[in-house]
């Protein structure tokens, strides 16, 4: 009993982590229609840049919260302008081979400025012992990790589906040339969505880090990750995303659990039964 | 493609009397380079002809490596056996995936592919009494054609796979121009118009992916074979990723493309390694480069330049020339 409540509080605050670095790359997918294969790298950058501020630098936990998702969106902010943006002609699959070619560059970069060890950063003092639960002992960061996440997840709602500006943003996901046709700079929402996926890439990578850690190569898995909950959860729904990203993530603890050497191919087999059966996702529009 | 039968033999006259003259370390940088060929000319079928972009070519790559080394470790040293082995493995994996994945259109194809060749690299990373795990698959036997011939010395291999590259080239030349061929380059084109024409394109794909993926398998078993050697990280994405960055800058969806990509690659890396060792980085730029000012690969500049310096000629240029053109990348990957 104790165990599976463990579980299950795992596979929560692990499918709500999920939630923080896929819902980026859903919504640039949903609104650009370039699959961002650099949003690992994003993620696995937020986790570094965390790295250094908090155990190198010793700034508090809660600040290199607040600092580096900036750092990233800015980031995100230059790649759109720079790269992405004189390319929209080139057609989308340049756009994604694009991102995969900065993919490989990061991975290096990495390398050269972290080096090749596994980084852990330590979850903030605050948040460091168990909480009693039920009479069970449960990870304080966990919990945290699961209020963050619904957090975001309520934030994410209400603001695209209350908010003029999630308004303009729905617009842009069912028709963006009907949108931009009605006065609406599509360009200045393409860059607006492409920096808001980088921050909360950024923000998955500081919140994630005392958990999953940082090591070389963590980007390409959590590249997977996320595009197993995009073709679950399908596309340009929050609440998809958020199900999709649960789901995923009770899956993959409990298949780790259970079964560890089939982990990796009852995920992957979820999202091939998902393609087949329900080609759009679970909750999502046909493209 | 009137001039081929004199150009291409030519060029195998030219590749046979190269180890006469070359040390024997640029002989095997040559054998990689056909091999690594062989895989991208695999890959073409799928992303340069059909028009579907799979980043998991890998998987049957590994299949192909580790069947025809199991084969050569267990069964018998005849590298035909193995490399029937090979293609036999790479051509089931490449029915299995091919029902589900080719149901996908666009970046879906590209998901699922994706997933799939991670399935692939996990059962291999963790079956670990059969394929080694993390540590690889080792002690494979050199080339043994059978009646005591057997190649162990490296100019043999050489040649080896030289014959095959040259078989699979001519055969994959003859494909290009086949009506089966055609009808892959209508489905690139516009699949709605093939399938109200009255094709069947879920089979055609069906088809290409099986195709490609046997031929992957191919290169896999050669690559076993020639090194003597397989790892996992063979099978893992980056190495589909690799695979794709060859295509893509070599010329998708031309004959000779996928082989400059591979020998363009394959060149730079070991440039690269000699002085450092985080070549992806600029393999990674280059390949960034490309996209942007040569969507069409080299061939596409070579064949530019061509049509700049012989203008005067150029209908009979444009005459000799296939009429298969780079892949037109914005008909079906609008998301």
């Amino acid at each position: 009993m104790s165990t599976l409540l463990l579980q299950l509080i795992n596979g929560f605050s692990y499918g709500f982590l999920l939630f923080i670095i896929t819902c980026g790359i859903t919504i640039v997918f949903g609104i650009l229609g370039v699959l961002n294969l650099a949003h690992g790298s994003f993620y696995l950058l937020g986790s570094y840049l965390g790295y250094s501020l908090i155990m190198k630098a010793g700034l508090p936990f809660w600040a290199a919260l607040a600092a580096v998702p900036l750092i990233i969106a800015v980031l995100g902010y230059m790649l759109e302008t720079i790269i992405l943006r004189p390319t929209y002609k080139l057609g989308h699959l340049s756009q994604v081979l694009l991102t995969f070619g900065l993919a490989y560059i990061f991975h290096d970069l990495f390398a050269i400025l972290w080096g090749k060890n596994m980084l852990v950063v330590d979850p903030p003092p605050a948040l460091n012992m168990s909480i009693q639960l039920a009479g069970y002992s449960v990870p304080a960061y966990r919990i945290a990790l699961i209020v963050i996440g619904l957090a975001i997840a309520i934030f994410l709602w209400f603001f695209q589906e209350k908010t003029k500006w999630g308004a303009v943003i729905r617009a842009g996901l069912s028709d963006k040339e009907m949108a931009a046709g009605l006065g609406v700079n599509i360009h200045l929402v393409f860059t607006f969505v492409f920096v808001l996926g980088s921050l909360f890439a950024g923000v998955g990578g500081v919140i994630g880090s005392p958990i999953l850690g940082a090591f070389p190569g963590m980007e390409f898995q959590i590249l997977i990750l996320s595009l197993v909950v995009l073709v679950v959860g399908g596309l340009g729904s929050v609440s998809g995303t958020l199900i999709a990203s649960l789901l995923v993530g009770f899956v993959e603890t409990f298949s780790r659990y259970l079964v560890p050497e089939l982990s990796l191919i009852i995920t992957f087999a979820l999202m091939a039964v998902v393609l087949v059966v329900r080609p759009q996702g679970l909750i999502g529009r046909r493209v | 493609m009137r001039n081929l039968p004199v150009k291409g033999p030519l060029l195998f006259l030219i590749m046979v009397f190269v180890p006469f003259f070359l040390s024997i370390f640029y002989v095997n940088l040559l054998t990689e380079i056909f091999i690594l060929g062989v895989f991208a000319l695999s890959l073409n079928i799928l992303v340069g002809q059909t028009g579907m972009v799979s980043l998991g070519h890998a998987a049957f790559f590994g299949a192909g490596a580790y069947a025809a080394g199991l084969a050569a470790i267990h069964v018998s040293t005849n590298t035909f056996l193995s490399i029937a082995a090979g293609l036999l493995a790479a051509f089931l994996l490449a029915v299995i995936i091919g029902l589900f994945s080719t149901k996908a259109n666009g970046f879906y194809f590209l998901m699922l592919t994706l997933a799939c060749s991670q399935i692939v690299y996990s059962i291999i990373y963790q079956w670990r009494t059969v394929t080694g795990g993390s540590n690889g698959l080792t002690g494979i036997a050199p080339i043994d054609l059978g009646a005591n011939i057997v190649l162990s010395n490296q100019v043999w291999v050489y040649y080896f796979i030289l014959v095959v590259f040259t078989i699979v080239l001519f055969l994959i030349n003859r494909f290009l121009h086949s009506p089966l061929g055609s009808v892959l380059i209508g489905i690139r084109e516009n699949e709605e118009r093939m399938k109200s024409i009255g094709y069947n394109t879920a089979l055609y794909k069906n088809i290409s992916f099986i195709i490609a993926g046997t031929l992957g398998g191919l290169s896999g078993s050669l690559y076993v074979i020639f090194n003597g050697f397989i790892s996992p990280a063979e099978v893992y994405w980056t190495a589909s990723g690799s695979v794709l960055i060859m295509v893509l800058i070599g010329g998708a969806g031309t004959l000779w493309g996928p082989v400059i990509g591979a020998a363009f690659i394959v060149i730079l890396e070991t440039l690269i390694s000699s002085y450092m060792e985080n070549w992806m980085m600029i393999i990674g730029a280059v390949f960034i480069i490309f996209v942007i000012f040569a969507p069409d690969g080299m061939v596409g500049i070579f064949n530019a330049l061509k049509k700049f310096f012989v203008q005067p000629k150029k209908l009979e240029v444009d005459a000799d020339e296939p009429i298969i053109k780079p892949i037109k990348q914005e008909t079906k990957m609008d998301g």
